[in-house]
């Protein structure tokens, strides 16, 4: 016999939402695994990042003391991975919200809380398996780390910490658009960010005005300070911001979050409106 | 305040002795449009209400209010006994909701869709499993039951939808739009998934444009334009405000129409309507046979062939027309 019941105590309606949570984390990363474009992407896209940086653009490129350019280069292709995942999370927001899906849960008895745990929970989850293959990547091109295995760990939950904060970032604007098609335009705005940081070049060695605007960007944050943490080779700037990488690390996303969390559940309450 | 369904089950029900559906007065404005305008319904429990309008009329987003989607600016809705603003959690166990588009998850099977959503009810692994192989014969899926929906014909993603919307046995449903887009063999499928939702018990709020779907399904049916209602009443009751049957003429050649219409007006004394592109002239019938007799008379007298003569009760059509001011869309 089937029996539905309302969650009424507290206890029951936090028991409900973990459920719920984790049911909406296995729809959405049942949508990753079974999309063969979507895999191909996520293996190729790293690899081809490695090879194209490292090699076809490495070959013209020195870096100041004479490292060697794939040591230097790796933290930045971390870091500019975590914000191409912005536009995945856009887009799955997006697409939900199009095909009506969103309509279907929201009129369904699932809290929203659960809906945007489930988006960032599996979203984290496909962050960290981009990262194990990048880190796959570089270690065949030659690229370690040389501190200890808890500096190790520290970098990579700090870039996870910057995809985090993206996650929210990506939900509010997914919401505002509607549209997955405006999503998938949305490359061609981000590569910026991605590309004024100190991803491939250092700061110090842009136009002074563009350095400064590289240095204020976050992912340059994450990016120094996981070069610092795994013991590559880093280009130090003067600016305040470039000589605190691993506080900024830390403070860019929280920003972030205490920013676009409150925005994205309020969006998601206002959709419900 | 469960109920028991005819499967055994378990499920939140209506409030004994309040209608399924009450709006009362509910406005909704988005920026300088107004798309409900004191909007009034009532749904009685196990009926089957018809949202009639042309597009734009304001069907959508009386579903999306009494659905929980979209709060009311002023006026009062509740569903099942609770108020949607209030209550939401309450509404939101004991609705289905089928929206314009087919909301199926296409990475997953049909059974693995109706499962995943099952579990949205917080539904054991076990019991999710089971209710999906019930929905699957209840809606004729077992073609849809092991293939992603990419494949499927829209009347087959349309009945996904429908089980999904169903998968608690909720006691009121809104579809919007069931049919839209949809070839009349698929449109019959759908109907006939609804017709065994009502025999369970289920309540229905349906919009259509669709005026024969409306005649089909709905016990009550409701017309709205601009956001008001504009006439509410039983599918009979709202043909027989058009004041009784008709005669209609169906002429070979549209050369014909004229002669017919001034013999009709001659005959009957009230004006026809002409309608050229079904070459076809119709005049209200007074007197019903002893009418269509004489119209057969005069027609023969007067040596005009036609192709067909018949008596017959106004359409939904005709109800639209009149009511709107507007031909359907």
């Amino acid at each position: 016999m089937t029996t539905i019941t309302i969650p009424r105590t507290r206890s029951e309606r936090l028991r409900a939402a973990m459920s719920d949570a984790a049911t909406m984390t296995r729809r959405n990363l049942s949508y990753w695994l079974r999309s063969p474009e979507e895999m191909i992407g996520a293996l190729a896209f790293p690899l081809i990042s490695v090879l194209l940086f490292g090699y076809v653009f490495g070959s013209a490129m020195v870096v100041p003391g004479g490292a060697d350019y794939r040591e230097y280069l790796m933290p930045g292709l971390f870091g500019m991975t975590m914000m191409f995942g912005l536009v995945n999370t856009i887009s799955a927001v997006a697409t939900d919200r199009e095909r009506g899906v969103t309509d279907r849960f929201m009129a369904m008895p699932i809290s929203s809380s659960a809906i945007l745990a489930g988006r960032s929970v599996t979203d984290i989850i496909r962050a960290s398996a981009d990262l194990v293959v990048l880190l796959g990547c570089g270690y065949l091109v030659g690229w370690r780390w040389h501190g200890s295995v808890w500096e190790a760990l520290a970098a990579v939950g700090l870039l996870l910490l910057l995809r985090f904060a993206l996650i929210w970032v990506g939900i509010y604007i997914g919401l505002v658009l509607r549209s997955p098609d405006s999503a998938a335009a949305l490359y061609p705005l981000v590569l910026p960010f991605a590309m004024v940081a100190n991803t491939f070049v250092p700061p110090a060695l842009m136009p002074g005005w563009l350095g400064a605007v590289a240095e204020a960007n976050p992912m340059s944050s994450t990016v120094a300070a996981t070069r610092e943490l795994f013991g590559n080779p880093a280009v130090p700037g003067d600016s305040w911001l470039a000589e605190h990488p691993l506080p900024l690390a830390v403070g860019w996303p929280l920003l972030l979050l205490v920013v676009f969390v409150p925005l994205a559940v309020h969006r998601y309450r206002r959709a419900r409106r | 305040m469960n109920v028991l369904t005819q499967s055994g089950a378990s499920r939140p029900g209506v409030v004994p002795g309040q209608p399924a559906v009450v709006a009362e007065g509910v406005v909704k404005r988005f920026g300088a449009t107004l798309a409900l305008d004191r909007f009034d319904l009532v749904v009685p429990e196990g009926t089957v209400c018809g949202l009639l309008g042309p597009n734009g009329a304001g069907k959508s987003t009386a579903v999306r209010i009494l659905s929980t989607l979209l709060r009311p600016d002023s006026g009062r809705a509740s569903v099942a006994g609770f108020d949607v603003v209030r209550d939401p959690v309450d509404v939101r166990y004991r609705i289905g909701l089928a929206g314009q588009q087919p909301a199926v998850d296409d990475m997953l099977t049909g059974r693995e869709n109706l499962e995943m959503f099952a579990r949205f009810y917080r539904l054991g692994r076990v019991a999710a499993r089971r209710r999906a192989g019930e929905l699957i014969d209840q809606f004729d899926l077992a073609d849809a039951a092991d293939r992603r929906p990419k494949g499927y014909s829209g009347g087959m993603r349309r009945r996904l939808d429908l089980a999904i919307s169903f998968i608690m046995a909720p006691p009121v449903l809104f579809l919007d739009e069931p049919t839209t887009g949809m070839d009349p063999g698929h449109r019959l499928e759908v109907w006939r998934g609804v017709r065994s939702l009502v025999a369970e018990g289920t309540t229905v709020l349906l919009t259509t444009h669709y005026l024969d779907e409306a005649d089909q399904l709905a016990d009550a049916i409701t017309v709205i334009d601009g956001g008001r209602v504009i006439a509410q009443g039983a599918p009979e009751e709202l043909k027989s405000m058009l004041h009784g049957d008709r005669i209609d003429v169906l002429v070979d050649e549209i050369a014909d129409l004229d002669v017919v219409a001034r013999l009709l007006a001659d005959v009957t004394g009230s004006a026809p309507e002409v309608r050229p592109e079904g070459r076809r002239v119709s005049v209200p019938a007074m007197d019903r046979v002893a009418g269509l007799a004489r119209v057969a008379r005069a027609l023969d007298d007067a040596r005009i062939e036609v192709r067909d003569i018949a008596l017959r009760r106004p359409t939904l059509d005709e109800v639209f027309v009149r009511f709107t001011g507007k031909d359907r869309a």
